[in-house]
């Protein structure tokens, strides 16, 4: 239903949700590659198990390329993708997709935008027709800018504005990081909305929306041969170009405790801290990230896991508690915890309890039994993602956005698994001190309370 | 399970069950007189089990709201001797997960479990002891309690929460349906309510089993008669009344968020009504297609006044809700709210148009595979057929239904359930 729904699961997840985000399938004989000589590459898994097709695009550009200024503009960018070209008109896109019985949307995170959708087989080709075509000749008009940006302030309402935990996670980022792009918000902020230009997105679609810079994922009942020879017929015209340079922007080194507070109207406070971490950068000589990817398993994978066993039921410390970390990102990695102090409980309270966690881990380690609940757990979560279509699309797209291949999903997981115990303690005394730290606070403020007022219809509504 | 064998077992079904118009449903009764339903697809090694009971929110006693709530929630915290962690551990360690969902009408519990006997027999042992053995631990029950409280306070300071339960209260005023727990009535809810709630609801006569995966009829059926031999014998209990419908009224609550939230609606359709097909259809076209409505065409589309708006129908056991949301800046909501009025009165004084009606059904009927082509997808829609006790071929029939839905039958269907002298309309921050 919502555009961009999908990009806040990401979001969410990446902000707020342990896991096993790695939970990476072994590589299938029935996944293949091709590369067109325009540099787009098409990547097919064969999943015969119902007559439907995943067909996603992904462009690397996400809100880590934009500018001060006209943050936003990624996100806008994705918006107006659906407003029409020359050969089909603004809402044609979904008009046709929904004729064949389609699903489709797009999202739009910090190192990507992805457009997708989920059809019945047969219908890739008409798919793959649209998608090139609005890679290329989007008509970017006014008119439709005018109203499309006003939507987007409103989805800017909706899921920032009027959403503390979404306002503080949104200046955590900004106090955490200075000088690298993930301290903007993806939606970006409501004063570069209002005045951002239907040139502005303009300039982003030329600079980015482009063959060479972009690759299809398509799961489903499909044969890869057929569907790469209606990828070369569809997309194989378009015409690459020389992308501009990315400079890298990198983060300066932290070197002392952040904290930063924020208030708004709601009922319980809420700590974030984030740790600048490592994310997986060389897939076979890494070593620490796939020990924290482990770690925040054993802290909050499963509900029997420390969080939930020792802050939530057994210090009653915090109503809520998380943690989170994402070792596959474009940009600098961080690991975070998050939770609400239960009552009678402050956020100073919960943040010494998350500390003691990882120094109760420093001191003493991780058992072997709970190491091993997580690999199990990976283990079966390798099988239950075959489940869903779009699941796997969006693992093998992923994966290919931090710069790694489908191809190396078994070894990841097997990274994963020969973790040991000694390295999880390792990285939990290694990274895990207060100079790399950022810790963000929810001050709650009371609602002004009104009755509320109730009367008869109005003439308006019985009328009819 | 590794992954060659999965590959394998992929090849065999190259031509699957569902390429089929529906899915096969295998049924029968235990034993104990739950109902199952089986559906086996070897594809994958999964299982999937869920049991839905007819107790859901609507049975809680009037001054106990959130007890049902509740119940559910501390199944899986303690049962026949196994504490909440030792059950959430050893889960884990199968690789198994264990979910809850309630509603006005029915509890769920659901397993997913690797299907290889060594996973799904323990497995199914822990589902088994929550379902008929919870033991409701007086120090858990306090502690969920206080949790529970928190959440909940912290969600009324929520405009789309604000939003919800004044709605839902004034569609269904005096009605089960109406009925919110609060943290004062979750307060008062101790550990003899939720042990007599389970042994009143959690009967084997009271629920349907839906198995969905990689086993054998055989041992569904032995899995089925496990899993129920031990519920409690139950109680009789009147059914939920219907709620008849309210009088008009819009209520508008104060809030400082930046966006107003608006509802509109009335309660409307029951479960297996026959309505249904039309009535899905029209709501296709008004508010349910995603960006191809005229609600979307109208508010965000041509406007720019909000992100989402949608129309839905609800079906429950009793008639639930049809509603439409949205929300838009603060600044704008009188007239969004007009906008969206004028685009409902069209729409019920003049149906749709023929293409709109040819769009719709192509959807619908396109989309049917969609709809089935993941074991979870299949659960849900064959838990929901065994539950509310639609037709067994109702999804062999589901295309031919819409197909069959004609332009006068969605106006009509739209003005027998939409009485614009019952619509209610919720403001929340629209000052």
């Amino acid at each position: 239903m919502s555009r961009t729904y999908r990009f806040l699961c990401l979001l969410r997840r990446m902000i707020f949700l342990s896991g096993l985000i790695l939970v990476l399938q072994p590589a299938h004989a029935d996944t293949y590659e091709r590369r067109l000589p325009n540099g787009l590459r098409v990547i097919v898994r064969e999943d015969r198990r119902a007559p439907t097709v995943a067909h996603m695009i992904w462009y690397r550009a996400g809100s880590m390329d934009e500018t001060n200024g006209t943050t936003g503009v990624a996100h806008l960018l994705e918006h107006m993708m659906f407003k029409g070209t020359p050969a089909f008109g603004p809402g044609e896109f979904n008009r046709i997709v929904a004729s064949v019985g389609g699903h489709d949307n797009a999202f739009t995170s910090r190192d990507f935008t992805a457009y997708f959708q989920q059809i019945p087989k047969g219908q890739l080709g008409r798919m793959m027709q649209l998608e090139a075509d609005r890679m290329r000749h989007l008509t970017l008009s006014p008119k439709e800018f005018e109203q499309e940006i006003k939507v987007v302030m409103e989805e800017r309402r909706l899921r920032t504005e009027d959403r503390p935990q979404a306002l503080l996670s949104e200046q955590m980022m900004a106090v955490a990081f200075q000088a690298h792009p993930y301290r903007a918000p993806i939606i970006g902020w409501m004063n570069d909305l209002e005045n951002m230009t239907v040139k502005d997105a303009r300039d982003w679609y030329e600079r980015w929306y482009v063959p060479n810079n972009a690759y299809v994922v398509i799961v489903g009942d499909v044969d890869h041969d057929a569907a790469f020879a209606l990828a070369r017929r569809h997309y194989g015209s378009l015409k690459p170009r020389a992308l501009p340079e990315r400079k890298p922007q990198t983060e300066p080194p932290q070197s002392g405790l952040r904290r930063l507070a924020v208030k708004a109207p709601a009922k319980l406070p809420v700590v974030l801290m984030a740790y600048k971490v490592p994310v997986i950068r060389d897939l076979e000589n890494d070593s620490d990230p796939y020990a924290l990817e482990m770690l925040a398993a054993v802290l909050d994978g499963n509900d029997a896991a420390r969080f939930p066993r020792r802050l939530i039921r057994e210090q009653q410390l915090a109503a809520s508690a998380g943690a989170g970390y994402d070792p596959m990102t474009r940009g600098p990695g961080v690991f975070y915890f998050h939770g609400s102090p239960s009552g009678g409980k402050t956020r100073a309270d919960l943040e010494a309890g998350f500390r003691a966690e990882i120094a109760h881990i420093v001191e003493n380690g991780v058992a072997e039994e709970e190491l091993t609940r997580a690999k199990n757990q990976l283990i079966a979560s390798q099988i239950y993602k075959l489940d869903s279509m779009f699941g796997q699309a969006m693992e093998i797209g992923q994966m290919e956005m931090s710069g790694f291949s489908f191809r190396h999903e078994k070894r990841l997981i097997e990274k994963l698994r020969r973790v040991t115990a000694d390295e999880v303690r390792a990285v939990a005394k290694k990274y895990f001190d207060d100079d790399h730290l950022t810790v963000a606070g929810l001050d709650p403020q009371p609602l002004p309370i009104k009755s509320p007022e109730s009367r008869a219809a109005s003439p308006r509504t019985s009328r009819h | 399970m590794n992954s060659k064998k999965i590959l394998a077992i992929l090849f065999l079904f190259s031509i699957t069950p569902f390429a089929r118009a529906g899915v096969e449903i295998a049924r029968w009764t235990t034993p104990s007189g739950a109902r199952v339903f089986f559906v086996e697809t070897r594809a994958l090694p999964i299982l999937d089990v869920q049991i839905d009971f007819a107790a859901g929110q609507s049975l809680d006693p009037p001054e106990k709201a959130g007890l049902a709530s509740m119940t559910l929630a501390l199944m899986d915290k303690g049962a026949n001797g196994m504490d909440e962690t030792m059950i959430a551990g050893r889960l884990a360690d199968l690789g198994a997960s264990l979910g809850g969902n309630l509603d006005m009408d029915r509890a769920s519990i659901s397993l997913r479990t690797l299907s290889e006997e060594n996973k799904r027999i323990p497995a199914l042992e822990i589902m088994e002891a929550v379902l008929s053995a919870p033991q409701f631990p007086e120090d858990v029950l306090s502690r969920e309690k206080a949790r529970s409280i928190a959440l909940m306070q912290e969600s009324l300071t929520r405009p789309a929460v604000i939003a919800r339960r004044a709605f839902w209260s004034a569609l269904y005023p005096s009605h089960p349906y109406g009925r919110h727990a609060t943290p004062e009535s979750l307060d008062t809810l101790q550990r003899a309510d939720l042990r007599e709630f389970h042994a009143g609801f959690y009967s084997a006569r009271r629920a349907t089993v839906t198995i969905v995966g990689d086993v054998s009829r055989a041992q569904a059926e032995a899995l089925a008669r496990q899993l129920t031999a031990r519920l409690p014998e139950g109680r009789v209990q009147e059914p939920v009344k219907d709620p008849g419908l309210p009088e008009a009224a819009e209520q508008r609550i104060a809030h400082p968020a930046t966006q107003a939230h608006l509802l509109i609606g009335i309660p409307a359709i029951s479960r297996g009504d026959p309505d249904f097909f039309p009535l899905t259809v029209g709501n296709y076209i008004l508010g349910g297609g995603g960006f191809v409505s005229r609600l979307m065409r109208e508010i965000r589309d041509k406007r720019g006044y909000a992100y989402s708006v949608y129309s839905a129908f609800i079906p429950m056991k009793r008639p639930g809700p049809f509603q439409i949301g949205l929300q838009t800046k603060k600044e704008q909501a009188s007239e969004a709210l007009k906008l969206t009025r004028d685009v409902l009165a069209r729409f019920l004084a003049e149906g749709p148009d023929k293409a709109e009606l040819d769009a719709a059904k192509q959807n619908l009927t396109g989309s049917f595979p969609l709809r089935l082509d993941s074991n979870r997808e299949i659960l849900d829609n064959v838990a929901a057929i065994g539950f509310f006790d639609y037709p067994i071929d109702y999804l062999d029939r589901y295309t031919g239904n819409i197909e069959k839905v004609t332009a006068e039958q969605v106006r009509a269907a739209f003005a027998r359930r939409i009485k614009p002298e019952s619509l209610i309309t919720v403001v929340v921050a629209g000052d």
